[in-house]
């Protein structure tokens, strides 16, 4: 058994890099979602905003 | 990214991870020469075969983004160069673990393992780049054709153990040709455990490459926001 040290150290530096690229991937992709949402909500508002303001010009063009 | 297939991928790699693991430390024989540390190798290799892929397919992803142009190939490049610089760092560093009781170092410039470290630099520099720049087509232009020229090192790390003199063992390729493992269960690990990488590597590029088209979409939207803000006169 000469040598585990090694054998045991390569194994548990590949399992532990490989767990933390997922977490750091899962995080980021779960702090994107929510600005996704966000973004959508904000863009929504200013397009309902941008009608209403166009409702009123249209009516008195007419 | 489609839920389910992220699933079966996860199982599928999973599965792979576990008999490959069951393979390097129960049924496989324990090499005469080097002993238990030499089954640092069923996981060392299969690291650099998907290293490798991954920057070949950034190559691919920088020849379709410069013809073109659309944003897809160049989120494909950048998701593949990031695993793939995960996958190239493992190799270094198993590669450093295996040889400090082999070779009785933890680094020789050994030709294949200085082209290694270069291919490592190389998409460092890649990485450093689209980290530090913002998102343009300028950019994603530069990066491209950085990904395509560094990619020029993955044949010349593959065959650097038959063109240069090296200590480093010829697993898959030897200078007499085949390759360096002799008992058939040997070969049996290695396969299975590149599978399982393999597997692993394409549940991580498609979650990471849906994590980009993502951060694409909000870009667009970021700019179609700042449209409307200027529609509206708010600017």
């Amino acid at each position: 058994m000469d040598n585990f040290g090694y054998l045991f150290a390569a194994y548990t530096i590949i399992f532990a890099v490989i767990f933390l690229y997922v977490v750091f991937m899962w995080r980021r992709q779960a702090r994107l979602e929510t600005e996704l949402r966000a973004m959508e909500a904000r863009l929504k508002d200013v397009r309902e905003e941008l009608k209403s303001r166009a409702a009123p010009q249209s009516r008195s063009a007419q | 990214m489609n839920k389910s297939l992220n699933l079966w991928l996860g199982a599928l790699t999973a599965l792979l991870m576990v008999a490959a693991l069951y393979m390097v430390f129960v049924y496989v024989p324990t090499e005469a020469d080097q002993g238990i540390v030499q089954r640092i190798f069923y996981f060392h290799v299969p690291c650099a075969w998907v290293a490798f892929a991954a920057f070949g397919l950034v190559a691919i992803c920088g020849i379709f983004y410069l013809w073109l142009g659309q944003d897809i190939w160049d989120d494909l490049g950048y998701a593949a160069a990031e695993s793939g610089m995960v996958f190239c760092t493992l190799v270094l560093v198993t590669g450093s673990i295996w040889a400090k009781p082999i070779w009785g170092a933890w680094w020789t410039w050994d030709s294949r393992l200085t082209t290694t470290l270069i291919l490592w630099l190389l998409y460092g520099g890649y990485l450093m780049l689209r980290a530090m720049a913002d998102d343009t087509p300028q950019v994603a232009r530069f990066a491209a054709v950085v990904g395509i020229v560094a990619a020029v090192d993955v044949p010349v790390v593959v065959v650097s153990v038959r063109l240069w003199r090296t200590i480093h063992p010829a697993v898959l390729v030897t200078r007499q040709g085949g390759h360096g493992l002799e008992d058939p269960r040997m070969v049996a690990t290695l396969l299975v455990a590149m599978a399982a990488f393999t597997a692993f590597f394409v549940w991580l590029l498609i979650l990471r490459f849906a994590t980009l088209r993502m951060r694409t979409r909000l870009v667009t939207m970021a700019r179609e926001l700042n449209l409307a803000h200027a529609a509206a006169g708010d600017f």
